[in-house]
């Protein structure tokens, strides 16, 4: 049986993960490199990283670290941060990234998710997207939730996936750093519209928050960051608790 | 013992590198027909579409090479799908190694298509699966090979496909084996001891 995935993702910054880690005793909790390694022996079933200043200061992932990453873990990546090209992708994959996600550059160009998955398999290519619940229902946010549109969620994902998106990973900004849970009736919509997998993210808190994002929220697969940085939810303790609630999960 | 992986238009093989160099094993990435016949194990990996994949590998006289090959084979996902007689993404004419063919996944009211993620295999039966048990490995496709008389390894998703099959001297599985944690490795390892 196919399992939900359990997604953490690192924020990265200059070369370094962002947010202090204190999951497991590491010579460096900076070091992506031996971070990621840690996530994949605890039995993360793939891993997110994001350049979280790219967008913003307008600098490029640095593919030397994808490099490092590549070769230290078995496990599934995705590379995301400014990337607003083919160029960029090209040089991620040729580093050793499996799937790369485009978020502000392929709402001002969507034509770019097109050129993109023909270039290098729908596989490859997530398309991230931010957005927040307002009056009239929830629109997607550019770089990094800072700037607004008028952009209708549910239309963009339609849309994106007919371009040829692999996999929607969908940050909830009402819902992200709450800890108060995901945004199940938003994704459950998503994941009845599309046919490809939808990532969860924004407001896991606990392991109950996971169990219904994958029932009610009907998403394929969970992403969450502090929860696992700072060893509130344990990987294989989720699952534990996954699996008793009948929820498919890979040991 | 020189390992070679095709080099051709489908798709990223860094990771098939990465998870060789990880088990200590040198690779050398190639698309001359005289490196890949020398070679003691030959990859053959590939993401990507099959039409656009067979009509770079016949415009390089790669189709050829790969058929007449004796030594061990190893497909992976694209490359295990173009080892077979046909496959239905774009009406392909593939390389007839294995008569089996390559459907595209009937539609289904509570499973996507695409099938991503982690699956398990079961039914393991050749050396490749040595020290294996029925394990989740990772999965990225849409289309599947049925389940046969060449048939080693099997997955349910909507239905059950092969997920390795084997004949002779080619080996191959849908999943990506250098994108499948410890599992992976191993199958890497074993298919390296042939």
């Amino acid at each position: 049986m196919l399992a939900k995935r359990i997604i953490p993702c690192l924020d990265i910054k200059d070369g370094k993960t962002v947010k202090g880690v204190n999951f497991v005793d590491l010579r460096d909790a900076g070091d992506p490199v031996e971070l990621a390694v840690e996530y994949s022996k605890n039995r993360a079933d793939e891993l997110v990283f994001l350049d979280i200043t790219a967008t913003h200061e307008k600098r490029k992932t640095l593919a030397d670290l994808v490099r490092k990453i590549a070769q230290h873990i078995n496990i599934p990546f995705t590379v995301g941060g400014g990337i607003t090209s083919v160029e960029d992708v090209e040089t991620l994959l040729q580093n050793g990234a499996d799937k790369i996600a485009v978020n502000s550059a392929a709402v001002k160009n969507p034509e770019l998710i097109h050129q993109l998955a023909k270039q290098f398999g729908s596989q490859c290519v997530v398309l991230a997207v931010d957005a927040k619940k307002i009056e009239n229902g929830w629109k997607v946010h550019l770089n990094g939730g800072r700037i607004a549109t008028h952009i209708d969620l549910f239309e963009w994902c339609k849309k994106a996936t007919s371009l040829g998106a692999g996999e929607i990973l969908f940050t909830s900004m009402d819902h992200d750093g709450t800890k108060n849970g995901f945004a199940n009736e938003a994704l459950a919509q998503i994941s009845t519209m599309v046919n490809i997998p939808v990532i969860a993210s924004g407001g896991a808190g606990n392991m109950q928050h996971f169990a219904d994002v994958f029932t009610i929220g009907k998403a394929d697969a969970a992403l969450a960051a502090s929860v696992f940085h700072f060893g509130e939810i344990k990987i294989p303790e989720l699952k534990n608790f996954l699996h008793q609630k009948q929820i498919p999960v890979r040991f | 013992m020189k390992i070679v992986i095709i080099k051709y238009n489908a798709g990223n093989v860094q990771s098939v590198l990465f998870a060789l160099e990880r088990i200590g094993v040198t690779a050398q990435l190639s698309d001359d027909i005289e490196i890949i016949s020398k070679a003691d194990k030959v990859i053959f990996p590939g993401v990507g579409e099959a039409g656009s994949a067979m009509n770079y590998l016949k415009e390089k006289n790669l189709d050829k090479v790969i058929k007449e090959l004796k030594q061990p084979v190893l497909g992976i996902c694209l490359g295990m799908q173009l080892l077979c007689q046909h496959s239905e993404e774009s009406n392909t004419k593939c390389l007839g190694i294995f008569n089996e063919k390559v459907k595209l996944f009937p539609s289904d009211k509570n499973l996507k298509v695409p099938h991503v993620g982690w699956n398990t295999i079961y039914d393991l039966k050749s050396q490749l699966y040595k020290n294996c048990n029925e394990e989740y490995v990772y999965y990225v496709h849409s289309y599947y090979v049925e389940v046969g008389e060449h048939t080693i390894a099997t997955t349910n998703y909507i239905l059950p496909f092969s997920a390795s099959i084997h004949k002779n001297n080619f080996y191959a599985c849908q999943f990506h084996p250098e994108k499948s944690g410890s599992i992976g490795e191993t199958i890497l390892k074993n298919f390296i001891a042939l």
